[in-house]
């Protein structure tokens, strides 16, 4: 039979881009243009993730879902690229600029429900624009499916998955049973380089675009929990004394004997 | 009279930092009646100290799957306490356990979790403001939660715990609940580094991709050992494989206070600045005088670590013995 597995991935401000680099505008996170958006890093772990099951399990069909209210087409087609099968855009206006991820959690949920014989959602641990870790637990409790969080390995064993979590000071290994959530972290591996078959193949599949209608969900604004008051820059205040030396080794010297006068060390 | 439930944590059989952090920020925003939810192994002691610490009230689950630490009753359990006292605010930690359950309590409870909050106080309208970074740490964002109940979590180490009264009394209660474990914990394989924890060092000597391979951190061990530290690394060091993941310092890491940190051949990302910023002193040790590091560094030397890190364990030596 075939598993049908869905990978949550979200166009973020690219997470690299220089702290100075970042404006607020409007209660507003911007960078200037010349910055492109990229997918969620651990995103695209996501996506390796479900290869990585593609390549052992070989029935496997690879949707990628992704709601916002604009795409950078190039950016999240990059899944296609490395070998997904599919791809959903869940776009409308609707979902701009979000504080509270309710909207968007119904949305995702919907659209899941709406595929149909979904087996397995990965996410990615958390987007680096908020940095909320939300996103899958929410859709997980909207399906009462179970969660395994922060993988950094997944094997499929028929109906049974088996999830290497990352500890502080180690691993477990977790079990659930299919459908279930799961999200990845950064000690899964990189991703995979798109090939050139792969890129030529994703020019030709063209996303399926669903708006909030398409979607049948009830949604009042009243059932927001946060409100967002203001958005500021943290202010950092230190005066940095940089130490000099005859050359590099005499300012390695001289680091430890100014340390030792301010009683540091 | 408002209420607060802290869903609070042990840690290594006592009771953890974040149930402490807890119960501070519930006395912060002025509740009147705090309970507090622990689970484990031999609690009472535990229990006890939550009272002194300044809860009115703690519910314990002292065996069972939610006390060897199972995330799915642990929600289960908390879930059914919301529901009995129903609480006007529920506070967690972003701890490995609070990632988890914080959320998922919030959901079942048809909220949403404000998390990863560092700072938190009330409004003139009374509303719950609080500061939380977005974006890696590059923007602060100040948010009124409005969700009923109010569900946050507090960045660990971020609000100071309350000193101990041991006059305080209050109800400890075990708490009855239905257990429904679906993602369940086969093994846990730990892997330790010897000598001190990163998290408890009071100095750390931390290195990034700028040391080129896992043989410069025989390096960072040395300088460690003459400091009485421990070692910690970036992200990028350990998905370089240089160092294990159990090393990272940062937002998805660990998150460090100690007197000294020496960051060796790191940037200084926002990302990692989350889990070291609160150190006392912060040395950067980097070849590029632009490094961010060096606009969050009380010293800094600029050079390669290579020329700068021996001339510098060297005369250490003759400090320090
Ligand atoms: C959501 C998210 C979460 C993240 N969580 C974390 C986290 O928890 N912890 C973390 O660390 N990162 C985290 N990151 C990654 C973070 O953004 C940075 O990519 C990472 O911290 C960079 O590591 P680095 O400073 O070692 O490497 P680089 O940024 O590559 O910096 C290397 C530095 O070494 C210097 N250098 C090079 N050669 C030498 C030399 N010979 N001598 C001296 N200096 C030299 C260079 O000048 C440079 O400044 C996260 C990222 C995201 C998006
Ligand atoms: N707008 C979105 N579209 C698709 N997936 C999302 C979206 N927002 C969050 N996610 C998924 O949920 C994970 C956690 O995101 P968050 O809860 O926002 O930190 C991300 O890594 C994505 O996999």
């Amino acid at each position: 039979m075939t598993l049908h597995i869905v990978v949550t991935a979200k166009q973020v401000v690219d997470p690299e881009t220089p702290t100075s680099a970042f404006l607020i505008e409007n209660n507003k996170v911007t960078t200037s243009t010349s910055f492109a958006p990229v997918i969620n890093g651990y995103d695209e772990q996501a996506v390796e993730a479900a290869l990585r099951i593609k390549e052992a399990l070989g029935d496997v069909v690879i949707t990628v879902l992704s709601c916002g209210s604009s795409f950078a087409l190039d950016v999240i087609k990059k899944p296609l690229a490395m070998g997904a099968d599919n791809l959903i855009l869940l776009q409308d206006n609707a979902f701009d600029n979000l504080i509270d991820p309710t909207l968007v959690i119904r949305a995702l949920t919907s659209a899941i429900q709406k595929i149909g014989d979904v087996d397995l959602v990965i996410s990615g641990r958390q987007a680096s624009d908020w940095d909320n870790a939300l996103v899958p637990m929410g859709i997980a409790e909207l399906l009462d499916w179970p969660v395994a969080t922060i993988a950094r390995k997944i094997d499929v064993i028929g109906n049974t998955v088996k999830v290497e979590r990352v500890l502080p000071d180690g691993y477990e290994i977790v079990e659930t049973t299919l459908p279930a959530v799961i999200t990845v972290s950064n000690e899964l591996g990189s991703p995979r380089y798109p090939n050139m078959r792969g890129i030529m193949g994703a020019r030709k599949i063209q996303p399926t675009i669903w708006e909030i209608n398409d979607l049948g969900i009830e949604y009042q604004s009243t059932e927001i929990a946060m409100e967002l008051i203001s958005l500021e820059k943290p202010i950092k205040s230190i005066e940095t004394e940089l130490i000099q030396g005859e050359d590099e080794a005499d300012a390695g010297r001289k680091l430890a004997l100014r340390l030792r006068e301010e009683r540091i060390i | 009279m408002t209420k607060a439930l802290v869903i609070g944590e042990m840690l290594n059989g006592e009771l953890g930092a974040a149930t402490f952090e807890g119960i501070a920020a519930a006395r912060i925003l002025d509740c009147s009646n705090v309970a507090v939810m622990i689970a484990g192994a031999s609690i009472e002691l535990a229990a006890e100290q939550a009272i002194f610490a300044g809860a009115d009230q703690v519910f314990t689950i002292s065996q069972g799957p939610a006390a060897d630490g199972e995330f799915d009753d642990l929600i289960n359990a908390s879930y059914k306490i919301a529901k009995e006292i129903e609480p006007e605010i529920i506070i967690g930690s972003k701890t490995i356990i609070g990632r988890d359950v914080m959320p998922r309590l919030a959901f079942r409870l048809g909220t949403i979790l404000v998390p990863d909050c560092m700072s938190l106080e009330r409004d003139a309208e009374q509303r719950i403001i609080v500061t939380r970074p977005t974006y890696g740490g590059n923007v602060n964002a100040r948010i009124a939660c409005v969700g009923q109940p109010v569900v946050i979590s507090l960045r660990p180490k971020s609000i100071d715990a309350m000193g101990l009264d041991q006059s305080r009394s209050g109800a400890i209660n075990e708490i009855e609940f239905t257990s429904n474990i679906r993602t369940r914990i086969i093994e846990k394989i730990e892997e330790k580094s010897e000598g001190i924890s990163l998290q408890d060092a009071k100095t750390v000597v931390a290195g990034g991709r700028g040391l080129g391979g896992p043989e410069a951190f025989d390096s960072l061990q040395e300088l460690a050992g003459i400091l009485g530290g421990a070692v910690g690394a970036s992200r990028a060091a350990c998905d370089a494989g240089w160092v294990p993941s159990s090393f990272q310092v940062g937002l998805t890491g660990k998150t460090v206070s100690p007197d000294l940190y020496i960051a060796i051949g790191i940037s200084g990302a926002s990302q990692h600045m989350a889990g070291c910023s609160n150190a006392k002193t912060l040395v950067a040790i980097n070849k590029d005088e632009g490094a961010n590091i060096f606009k969050e560094a009380r010293f800094g030397v600029k050079g390669d670590w290579e020329k700068v890190i021996p001339a510098f364990i060297e005369q250490l030596h003759e400090l320090i013995n």
